[in-house]
């Protein structure tokens, strides 16, 4: 039954993106008006409406970006020319380094302002404080300090993966069920086995639902940032094709970032099932 | 005091102020004390302090004057000497059923290769008929069964006293029943010393030696001391046919529904000594059983109305 209803939603969902794809043929088919076709079209070319050009990438010239970009992932021609491959490994990479040094300070600092009220209170308006700002507004203090663009890349995804994790670590950690509590206590169990056997398990669904929003936020912003710093990464490669004004370019960059995302998201949505538990 | 295994005395717990406005205390005076393998049932109504009697003795919550002593020692924060049955059964739904049992064995027995504890505990959990579950997480099993897991929990610790919040409460009677049975099969072969919260007068006649008759909060105390004189070797099947068996239920009922509000104020202490709470058998003395005359007059039909058979 739901296998009908997966093929169901599955055909629909390919007729509108039949749709979507026809719709926009359509509307970057060249026009041919009549004062167009009179006139020199060398002239019209230097006006930049000629025939050759199109204002908008057709999706046949996007499609022969996918194509080509795709046959060839991992090659690297210098500073300004490298494989879509190469640029989203470099993303990919310092949303990596990011990520973990986030969970490696959210998690502790998170566990240990969970299991106390004082700190809790205590840490809450510095967190709140941080939590809003923008990324972004970090690069310059960023790139001041640290002096180079790739670690302020990966500072920039630190700081702002780091604020959904604190915050579901303190809370899954502060709200583990008081009888499970009790039972480690009635066991005289140790602080640690504590710690790793009792309230982490029970506390990490949440814990992950904090990873999983971290990650779909460094994802964000690391196009972002790369847009900023430049260099390598997928971010870089949309800006450099714009710079370019090769849109069929920037177009298939947008649809990579979007799958990557998904593809992340899917990861850690995979991950939380494995630690969720029935009760 | 230190004859006994367990002795609690002058008890007290008043909870800290709500809004500046100072709590009365919910239970004061209270004594009582437990010999080795006997089995103790506290009744009294909600609201009279019996789980947290219960959570001071298993060191999960702290009285506001008084003690406890076991064993010739202080009741000092939770000890893996009181094995504990919770009434929401507590299992840790991410472990299996044979993994919740070894956590704790886990606990008493750090040293204990892994197939020994698996043993241990497998033999735990046959006695309480789970032997083919134990691989089970708690999600798949019935609410019984998982009331099952955490009684074998606390006997495969083999705790010195075992303490039990409800533990039957949210079971259906059916369920309940077959529990009971088995716990009654544990604790004759086992000898544990168990100390019982329940509602249920059946199943405090059916299982304990003794039962607390414990008045109504505020100021609530020990009002008796419920000896249960039928004989050790009882069955559900035929415990009603004990003549015993209605003289003990008719006191219990009476108690709960009559008398378990006339302790509080001066007047009662004139008859009542929380000290030394009056012992009474009603299986054997039938009608003779103390009663507190003067105030007994007084519940009339409408506080009938708001416990029958509890």
């Amino acid at each position: 039954m739901s296998g009908k209803l997966k093929l169901k939603a599955a055909f629909i969902s390919l007729m509108m993106l039949a749709i979507f794809l026809g719709a926009w043929h359509l509307a970057t088919q060249p026009k041919e008006s009549a004062v167009q076709a009179a006139t020199d079209s060398e002239y019209a070319a230097m006006m930049g409406k000629g025939k050759e050009q199109s204002g908008f990438p057709a999706p046949a010239k996007v499609g022969h970006a996918f194509v080509e970009y795709l046959a060839d992932p991992f090659y690297d021609k210098g500073p300004n020319d490298k494989g879509i491959g190469i640029q989203i490994a470099h993303s990919l990479g310092r949303v990596a380094v990011g990520f973990l040094l986030a969970v490696a300070v959210a998690l502790p600092v998170g566990f240990m302002i969970g299991m106390s009220p004082l700190l809790f209170q205590a840490f809450n308006p510095f967190i709140q404080v941080l939590k809003p700002i923008s990324p972004l507004a970090w690069m310059p203090l960023a790139l001041y300090s640290l002096k180079d663009s790739d670690i302020s890349g990966i500072f920039v995804i630190f700081i702002c993966s780091i604020w959904p994790m604190l915050i579901n670590t303190a809370f899954g950690v502060a709200s583990v069920r008081r009888d499970w509590i009790n039972v480690a206590r009635t066991l005289e169990v140790n602080p640690l086995r504590k710690a790793f056997l009792v309230i982490l398990p029970a506390a990490a669904p949440t814990i992950l639902t904090g990873m999983r929003i971290s990650m779909g936020i460094a994802w964000l912003v690391i196009v972002a940032a790369e847009m900023l710093v430049g260099g390598t990464g997928i971010g870089y490669f949309v800006w450099n094709e714009w710079n370019n004004l090769a849109l069929p370019n920037v177009i298939f960059a947008v649809v990579m970032i979007g799958i990557v995302g998904m593809i992340l998201d899917l990861f850690f949505g995979w991950l939380q099932k494995l630690v969720t538990y029935r009760e | 005091m230190s004859t006994h295994f367990l002795s609690v005395e002058n008890l007290k717990k008043v909870f800290p102020p709500t809004n500046g406005v100072a709590n009365l205390p919910v239970f004061e005076d209270i004594h009582f004390h437990i010999d080795k393998g006997e089995f103790v049932c506290i009744i009294g109504h909600s609201g009279c302090g019996k789980t947290t009697i219960l959570n001071v003795l298993a060191g999960l919550d702290e009285a506001s004057a008084g003690e406890a002593f076991m064993d010739g020692r202080e009741v000092r924060g939770p000890s893996l000497d009181r094995g504990v049955v919770f009434q929401s059964h507590a299992l840790m739904p991410w472990m299996s059923v044979l993994g919740n049992v070894a956590f704790a064995v886990k606990s008493k027995w750090p040293d204990w290769s892994q197939e020994k504890i698996n043993e241990h505990c497998t033999r735990y959990l046959e006695m309480v008929g789970l032997g083919h579950a134990i691989h089970k997480k708690p999600a798949e099993l019935s609410g019984g069964m998982k009331q099952r897991v955490g009684i074998a929990r606390a006997f495969a610790i083999q705790p010195k006293m075992l303490l039990l919040d409800e533990p039957f409460g949210a079971l259906d009677a059916l369920t309940r029943g077959t529990i009971q049975d088995e716990l009654l099969k544990i604790v004759q072969a086992t000898h544990q010393t168990v100390f019982m919260i329940t509602h249920d007068v059946d199943e405090a006649i059916l299982l304990a030696d003794k039962i607390l008759l414990m008045s109504n909060g505020p100021h609530a105390k020990i009002a008796e001391i419920v000896e249960v004189t039928m004989p050790r070797s009882r069955t559900r099947s035929g415990i009603h046919h004990d003549p015993q068996y209605y003289m003990i239920r008719n006191h219990l009922v009476d108690f709960l529904v009559n008398r378990s509000k006339t302790y509080a104020g001066a007047e009662a202490e004139m008859f009542h000594d929380a000290k030394n709470p009056p012992v009474v058998r009603p299986g054997l003395d039938g009608e003779l059983a103390p009663v507190l005359t003067l105030t007994a007059e007084k519940p009339a039909a409408q506080a009938l109305k708001h416990v029958v058979n509890q």
